[in-house]
């Protein structure tokens, strides 16, 4: 009988140990999806019973959570006036619509389960309470980011305008402001009243100007004029000079076909000859399309691509969409692309590191929105260190557009009073048909005062089909300088 | 007289009681520092409570271990640490979970941890009263019909009784009384596992008894069938009448096991595959309740707002839990329906975590291993069945109730032995402690020197034991 009580002991063993290879399974193996699951309630209790960290900018606090006595115990708010221009950076983090912006790509340090707060989880968990969350301090300037903000909802007097706002420092890639226009209140989305925060979300998403997306990062579109920077480096790179002759015509042939391209308006560049420069100042399109043999398709793609114009999304700690050529065919849509109509695209971010690249002696550094992540006690545990993202163009050849932008600026009617400004605008028509309104663009910088800017303006009341770069865009990137020189620096 | 004492205190160390003392002050000390964790994350301060519940837990078991002395001074030292040890950990996620209780509804909050202290209690007195009332194990051998008979009575009674004596959520396997309910099948189970051992030791030339030899295989007189037959339908009709896999999978595996240990016939093993197939296909296609557990088994996160929502949250409890465990206190196991009962695995796994489950697992397999070994070294057949059966028994429901939690086996809704929050599971298995140990005395015990001469001299021999029983 012996033999089998043996055996049946070892049928005991295998079944204890079938349990343990299971349980080692389950909570080894399956462990992560089954806590990832949307339906498993305890991370989201969890999250919402540690204090979240606080998302600030320059000392103002624009997300924290203070305690609330409704099902959960911690509050999220956006405190006011700040919320509304900061959220489509901030996003929001709601019980019943999950979370966006910073609050979803940050969420793990926010919610302190991010592997760089171990230790402070470790003093939580030797002291007895529950960890808090880390803090985001970003780039943000708040007196660049209001100027921007209130100047795209003040537009041209009527109404607010669809468009956005990205400024930078080119020495260090901080983003100092990212303004997006129609946006929205945060607090709407995080309120405790559940019908009112769903026809806040209701109404939200249902908005054609699109107020949950973040246009200065989300948003590509064709560049126009503003990417005649990148095609005139190209051009200069290829042997032109500011004072290379061009042609003064009205129209050009475009090549591989019979279609006329006309510069803005039909307007002439002079007529006859004229200077490269001056081409560049009146943002004629004629000698650019005509460049476009002498610079070749591979040197166009290759400076576009070290302008940041390469398609991928620069890594901002948020979600965020590339500049590039997109597709290029035939020799037609080459010359287009040279005067970024084609099939090119650009986020006003990657607009705003084209013309820093400039400013910066031709460096082009990666954009970077985050300043600092912070322990609860305010130590810093991880410190944005700029980093050069490569050698756009070389120093002489930034000099040189930096003089040719300088002229574009004297055309364009703008100024600050006292300060030298380099610019370029840009009018990119899109659809068609008379009828269409067309995307506005002024990309801008300060020589020698480490600032610079983009505008994309895509609709809203008075703008017409009339309106360019120079009427709307541009004064909107002046006052944004403006309040960054004096407020900033 | 004097005789009788020295036969004790030699009894205190070749019975290993001083290895008990130790290990139950071991158990004490875990159980204690367990308690107290507890209370430090949930009440952030460690208060009078905590201290009438660990005084009530030491004072059981030195009760338990007062009357093992006295009554079985020669039985396996690590069967009750084991117990009291799985009893405590029980004790404290129970506590836990009431801690958790209150703080969600303080008004209604009922204290099951004083009830379960309060079934220690009863549990450790019927394991008392056996020891006492039992003081050779081969007694039993004599009521095998009596007692297999009284078994079924009591598995019998709810499916006669109406549903509201009878039925707890959907399982018709109680016995609701005024004041108290018991699941009878706790008990039955303990009886028919008496009763198989002794109709097996007395008819057990009958079913070593060669048959045809088909394939190699000795095939079993027909007539010799109608054990295996009997505890088929006994759990077919488990299941038909009393909706209860559990207990019906656990009768039909210990039963097949102690025939196959009784005759060593593979055979029996290969006869009692067909019939559990044959049983579990025609309880698949007939009964909805079936079909529905192999639903959710196979995919509980698809029946999420249905079947599967109980075990989807034990299968989150057990993955928050992660390796470590999310500390006791700490979890949130109260997420999960029946946490202190059927559940109770997935609340040890999120709080304790892998390691903490694995460490439970570890303490049935020494309580298994040890009754395996009582089963190996007495000399009686009878006893060895026994023995046999009662391990295998705590085996196959810890295998059913952790392998549904963990998502194994489909659900069947068993009690984990010794932990789960329930009176008849714990009181069943004080008893079946105490006849394990009764059984282990018997292997235990030294010859008396004055008796050797007198023994035959195989008897007497180191290897008696084995040949005696084979």
């Amino acid at each position: 009988m012996n033999r089998a009580i043996r055996r049946v002991s070892v049928a005991a063993m295998v079944m204890v140990v079938a349990l343990m290879l299971q349980l080692t399974n389950v909570q080894v193996f399956q462990a992560n999806s089954l806590k990832q699951d949307p339906r498993n309630s305890r991370m989201l209790l969890d999250e919402f019973s540690r204090q979240r960290g606080q998302i600030t900018a320059d000392g103002q606090v624009l997300a924290v959570s203070t305690p609330a006595d409704g099902l959960v115990p911690w509050q999220r708010s956006y405190p006011d006036p700040d919320s509304v221009p900061f959220a489509p950076v901030v996003g929001y983090y709601s019980l019943q619509y999950a979370t966006a912006g910073l609050e979803q790509t940050q969420d793990s340090f926010l919610n302190g389960s991010d592997d760089r707060l171990w230790s402070e989880r470790l003093r939580g968990f030797l002291s007895g309470r529950t960890p808090q969350g880390g803090n985001v301090d970003l780039t943000l300037e708040p007196a660049g980011q209001h100027a921007a903000y209130d100047a795209l909802q003040r537009g041209v007097g009527q109404g607010p305008l669809t468009g956005s706002v990205a400024a930078v420092r080119p020495s260090t890639g901080e983003i100092l402001s990212l303004a997006s226009s129609p946006s929205f209140n945060p607090n709407d989305l995080t309120s405790g009243d559940d019908a009112s925060r769903s026809a806040a979300m209701e109404q939200l998403s249902s908005d054609p100007g699109q107020p949950l997306l973040n246009h200065a990062t989300q948003v590509s579109l064709p560049p126009g004029s503003i990417m005649k920077v990148i095609t005139a480096a190209a051009a200069l790179e290829s042997g032109m000079t500011p004072n290379s002759p061009v042609s003064g015509a009205n129209n050009t042939l475009l090549p591989g076909t019979s279609t006329y391209l006309e510069n803005y308006a039909g307007s002439t560049c002079g007529g006859g000859t004229t200077t490269f420069m001056n081409a560049f100042a009146l943002s004629c399109n004629v000698p650019f399309v005509e460049s476009a043999p002498t610079i070749g398709q591979e040197k166009f793609a290759d400076v576009a691509s070290r302008f940041g114009f390469d398609g991928n999304a620069p890594d901002i700690g948020m979600p965020a969409t590339g500049s590039g050529l997109g597709t290029i065919g035939d020799d037609a849509q080459f010359a287009m692309s040279t005067i970024g109509q084609s099939d090119v695209r650009a986020t006003t971010l990657g607009a705003a590191m084209m013309a820093a690249s400039v400013s910066n002696n031709g460096m082009r550094m990666k954009p970077q929105l985050i300043r600092r992540l912070q322990a609860p006690n305010l130590s810093t545990v991880e410190e944005m260190k700029p980093e050069e993202a490569g050698e756009a163009v070389s120093p002489e050849i930034a000099s040189t557009l930096t003089d040719m932008m300088k002229a574009s600026e004297a055309h364009s009617g703008g100024g600050i009073p006292g300060v030298e400004i380099a610019s370029k605008t840009g009018t990119a028509e899109h659809g068609e048909g008379d009828s269409s309104v067309p995307y506005t663009w002024y990309i801008a910088f300060v020589p020698g005062r480490d600032v610079a800017v983009a505008v994309c303006i895509e609709s809203g009341p008075g703008i017409t089909s009339d309106t360019v770069g120079a009427t709307v865009a541009g004064p909107i990137g002046r006052e944004v300088l403006g309040a960054l020189l004096g407020g900033g620096q | 007289m004097l005789d009788s004492i020295r036969q004790r205190r030699q009894a205190g160390n070749e019975g290993g009681r001083w290895s008990e003392i130790g290990l139950l002050l071991f158990a004490v000390i875990i159980v204690g520092f367990a308690a107290a964790v507890t209370m430090m994350s949930l009440e952030q301060s460690i208060t009078v409570d905590l201290l009438w519940l660990l005084a009530g837990y030491f004072g059981l078991l030195a009760i338990a271990h007062a009357a093992v002395r006295i009554f079985a001074p020669y039985s396996d030292p690590y069967l009750l640490p084991c117990a009291a040890l799985l009893n405590g950990i029980g004790l404290v996620v129970i506590y836990r979970l009431d801690l958790a209780e209150q703080a969600m509804d303080p008004e209604n909050a009922s204290f099951d941890v004083v009830r379960q202290l309060m079934w220690t209690l009863l549990g450790i007195v019927a394991m008392v009263v056996t020891l006492i009332a039992l003081r050779d194990h081969r007694i039993l051998a004599k009521f095998g019909y009596t007692l297999g008979f009284a078994g079924l009575v009591l598995l019998a009674i709810p499916t006669i009784l109406p549903s509201r004596f009878s039925e707890i959520n959907g399982a018709k396997n109680w016995i609701l009384l005024p004041g108290f309910s018991i699941q009878p099948g706790e008990f039955s189970k303990i009886l028919l596992i008496i009763s198989m051992a002794a109709i097996l030791v007395s008819k057990r030339s009958l079913f070593a008894t060669a048959g045809k030899r088909v394939f190699g295989l000795d095939l079993p007189r027909a007539r010799d069938l109608g054990p295996v037959l009997l505890a088929w339908m006994l759990s077919l009709v488990v299941l038909v009448f009393n909706s209860d896999l559990g207990t019906s999978l656990l009768i039909f595996a210990t039963v097949l096991t102690m025939i196959y240990t009784a005759t060593e016939k593979v055979s029996w093993l290969l006869i009692g595959v067909v019939l559990f197939a044959i049983g579990a296909t025609f309880a698949y296609f007939t009964f909805g309740h079936v079909r529905v557990r192999v639903e959710t088994w196979i995919d509980p996160l698809g029946f999420y707002d249905g079947t599967g929502y109980q075990l989807s949250q034990g299968l989150f409890g057990l993955a928050t839990g992660g390796v470590g465990g999310t500390g006791l206190g700490n979890g949130r196991p109260q997420q999960v329906p029946f946490a202190n009962t059927d559940f109770i695995t997935a609340s040890i796994g999120e709080e304790l975590g892998l390691i903490g489950l694995i460490a439970v697992m570890l303490v049935y397999a020494i309580f298994i291993m040890r009754s395996i070994r009582i089963a190996l070294s007495v000399r009686d057949s009878f006893g060895k069945l026994l023995a046999t059966g009662l391990a295998f028994t705590i085996a196959v429901q810890l295998f059913v109730v952790v392998g549904g939690v963990s998502r194994l086996i489909p659900m069947t809704g068993l009690t984990m032995p010794f932990v789960a929050y329930g009176g008849s599971s714990l009181l069943a298995n004080y008893i079946i402690l105490a006849i394990l140990l009764r059984i282990s005395n018997e292997a235990r015990t030294p010859t008396p020197a004055v008796a050797s001469p007198a023994m035959p001299p195989a008897a007497a021999s180191p290897g008696a034991g084995r040949r005696a029983g084979a």
